[in-house]
């Protein structure tokens, strides 16, 4: 597995070789010990049908992240090189960061009643039987 | 099976009264593991004896298994009812989304059951259903374009199921089907009538949620593994690089390939329609089935010029595969790749079976030629082999059911033929129309004697060639005994519900490994019971429904052209069927 934790971000390579397998999405929700889809910080669907290709929604680790911006109580910690992280303690699930993102890569846990944030660890990437998505380091670092 | 996993929830509908409920039938779901196990009993439950497939009683099953959702390559769903095209056992699988979208809802099954005044479109989620008018889509002239418009309207984008049908359907042409994201059928036997029947457009499910299995540190040891397997082992090679369409060379080859209703095996423009010239031409994106890492879909791009309007063009997707390439390529002697896609096109949007309807055609064009029609029975239109031009007319005719030719068309060559004639080169088996294996006696058997005349019953082709390699002279006997084992074993598969395609992968012992994640403890002794117990219900449905092995109809041709194995012999095939009746007879304790 490639290198986790704080200084990598999910990067999609190539929109256009996703096959719509979905199972990225499946191995995000393992990651919790479960099978199925709830808990998948990866979403993937058609772009308006499957002849149109696939659209990839997934966080971009952003600098300056809205939807940290958007929350009332300080539950999205930035990260130094960007994307946050979520403090569950903190959140008081009002969807605020659901709503603020801009690329609509933030899912809800209706379950836990909180959002469902990418945390960077790279699980999906073993998944993707076509190297569509890969972890790479943040910016800074490229730099 | 895990205690409270949703898959024991049964979601009954009756479009009648607008209605639906909840059950639990986790006694079903538990024995028999889901899918066609737990369907056919639903079905046998649904389904009044001896009803008229296309009344208001005839139910329609929807059934995943234990594994969707669980599994790479659990990816199918299946659908049970009475067969408007052969009276008799109506089941069919589609991938797509389908399966794991009725899972992730929440259920293990649907039952739709009543008709509807008006026309409806279903929107089922955890939260149970809602019903749409469908007044504005019903009789649209494409299935793409009913896709979009309820794609449009309703959410769960990426995680839900759009089944539909097209024109075929609503007319109630008895082999239409209901097409699922796209590209993916509910293919054979007339799902798409029932719908029709019911004035049901479409069924569109979605859900998210998650399920824990009993033994996580095993779930994610026999995820890795199968996982592996499917995408390292070369197991899934041939369907994933040029997918099904690669079996049009070695059949061609083979002198397997039934060519203008099936008067040849070997076809002149054999090269052309490979699925090494389709990829290398026109193969313009590849798609897959929710969890499911081979990506067997292949989608060609065809790029037209508009013939009024210069410098204007249309792209069109169009999924291809060997099923669709043989019945209306080969069978009706179309060499040229773009003809096919046209047809195939033609085919996708009115919503009908691509095999049954190649094959009625080609029953068409050998009765026109030899004078049973007339133009006076095809409304002025001339078939011959390989103008693609006149089939897409003929298909429109036949969706649209004009003239009495047409009309008779749209229930199949069985009954063509007893209106017109030509009973020997009418290529169906008991009932259902011919896919694309001349390969030898056990071809010709499995569609006989397979629970739905399929070739994916017991996969006869497979063992023909099996046979063929190995120079061994089979007899009936031994033909029967493997024919038997494959479909008592795909019953499982069929139940878990596993995409055959993954068959190499999923052994019994990986099965028994996979269900103990999910805290079964089975032997594959344990499974083959299972297997013949559903099979033994499949069948004694079918003998419910009035099926026997007497009535089956074996079409001359099939021993007039030469298979691989030589000319097929009358005598050997009534031996063969002999055989197998005694062996059901066994299976169903003398019925």
């Amino acid at each position: 597995m490639s290198q986790r934790g704080p200084s990598r971000r999910l990067e999609v390579v190539d929109v256009d070789l996703c096959v719509g397998c979905q199972c990225c999405m499946f191995a995000c929700n393992r990651r919790f010990g479960e099978a199925g889809l709830l808990k998948s910080a990866i979403h993937v669907r058609s772009a308006g049908g499957f002849e149109r290709g696939l659209i990839v929604q997934v966080c971009r680790a952003c600098l300056d992240p809205p939807c940290a911006r958007a929350c009332p109580v300080d539950a999205l910690k930035v990260r130094k090189a960007g994307g946050v992280t979520l403090q569950p303690a903190k959140c008081i699930g009002c969807g605020n960061c659901v709503e603020a993102c801009t690329v609509g890569a933030i899912f809800w846990d209706g379950e836990a009643g909180k959002p469902i944030i990418c945390v960077y660890c790279g699980y999906c990437v073993e998944f993707c039987p076509y190297i569509v998505i890969k972890l790479e380091p943040l910016r800074e670092e490229v730099s | 099976m895990i205690i409270g996993d949703p898959i024991s929830r049964v979601l009954y509908v009756d479009l009648s009264r607008k209605r639906f409920w909840v059950k639990d039938r986790s006694e079903l779901f538990e024995k028999y593991i889901g899918g066609v196990g737990a369907g056919i009993h639903l079905l046998m439950e649904e389904c009044p004896q001896g009803i008229d497939p296309l009344a208001p009683q005839n139910p329609i099953i929807l059934a995943v298994g234990q594994l969707n959702g669980f599994f790479p390559i659990a990816s199918k769903t299946v659908a049970l009812f009475k067969s408007p095209h052969t009276g008799n056992l109506g089941e069919s699988y589609a991938g797509g989304r389908s399966a794991i979208a009725l899972r992730m809802a929440g259920y293990g099954a649907m039952v739709v059951k009543g008709a509807s005044d008006l026309p409806l479109y279903l929107v089922v989620t955890e939260d149970g259903v809602e019903f749409r008018d469908a007044s504005v889509i019903w009789g649209t002239s494409s299935s793409y374009t009913v896709g979009r418009v309820i794609r449009e309207r309703e959410a769960g984008a990426g995680v839900r199921t759009i089944m539909r049908i097209g024109v075929a359907g609503e007319k109630l042409v008895t082999y239409s089907c209901v097409v699922t994201e796209t590209y993916r059928h509910f293919g054979r036997l007339g799902l798409g009538a029932v719908f029709g029947s019911k004035k049901l457009k479409a069924i569109l499910i979605s859900g998210r949620r998650s399920l824990k299995p009993v033994d996580y540190k095993l779930y994610r040891e026999v995820y890795q593994k199968i996982f592996k397997a499917l995408t390292d082992s070369g197991i899934m090679k041939k369907y994933h690089d040029i997918g099904t369409a690669m079996n049009i060379l070695p059949l061609n080859e083979l002198g397997g390939l039934p060519i203008q209703n099936l008067t040849s095996t070997r076809f002149e423009d054999a090269e052309a329609l490979s699925g090494e010239a389709f990829a290398q031409n026109h193969l313009g994106r590849r798609v897959a089935c929710a969890h499911c890492p081979v990506s067997c879909i292949h989608i060609a791009a065809l790029r037209e010029p508009y013939v009024h309007e210069p410098y204007f063009y249309k792209t069109r997707m169009i999924c291809y595969d060997y099923e669709p390439i043989y019945a209306l390529g080969t069978m009706l002697g179309i060499g040229s790749r773009e003809g096919v896609l046209k047809v195939i096109d033609e085919v996708e949007r009115l919503g009908l079976d691509a095999i049954s309807t190649g094959v009625a055609l080609a029953w068409a064009t050998e009765a026109m030629q030899c004078g049973l029609v007339g133009e006076g029975e095809t409304g002025g239109l001339k078939l011959n082999w390989g103008d693609y031009k006149a089939y897409v007319k003929a298909i429109q005719m036949l969706a649209f059911r004009e003239t009495p030719l047409f009309n008779a068309l749209a229930c199949g060559v069985d009954y063509a033929s007893s209106v017109y004639g030509g009973r020997e080169f009418a290529l169906a088996f008991g009932g259902n129309e011919m896919p694309g294996y001349h390969t030898g006696p056990s071809a010709h058997l499995g569609f006989l004697v397979g629970a739905r005349h399929s070739h994916l019953d017991a996969a006869g082709y497979s063992l023909d060639q099996r046979l063929l390699k190995s120079g061994e002279e089979a007899s009936a006997g031994k033909i029967v005994e493997e024919l038997f084992q494959e479909e008592t074993w795909r019953q499982i598969l069929s139940s878990l519900i596993v995409c055959f395609f993954g068959r190499g992968v999923y052994s019994p012992v990986t099965v028994c490994r996979a269900l103990k994640v999910l805290g079964y403890q089975l032997t594959p002794a344990d499974l083959e019971k299972l297997g013949r117990e559903i099979l033994k219900r499949k069948f004694e449905f079918k003998f419910r429904e009035g099926f026997s092995f007497k009535k089956l109809r074996i079409p001359e041709r099939i021993f007039q052209t030469p298979s691989p194995h030589g000319k097929l012999s009358r005598e050997f095939m009534e031996e063969a069927l002999k055989l197998y009746e005694e062996k059901v007879k066994a299976l169903l304790g003398n019925l």
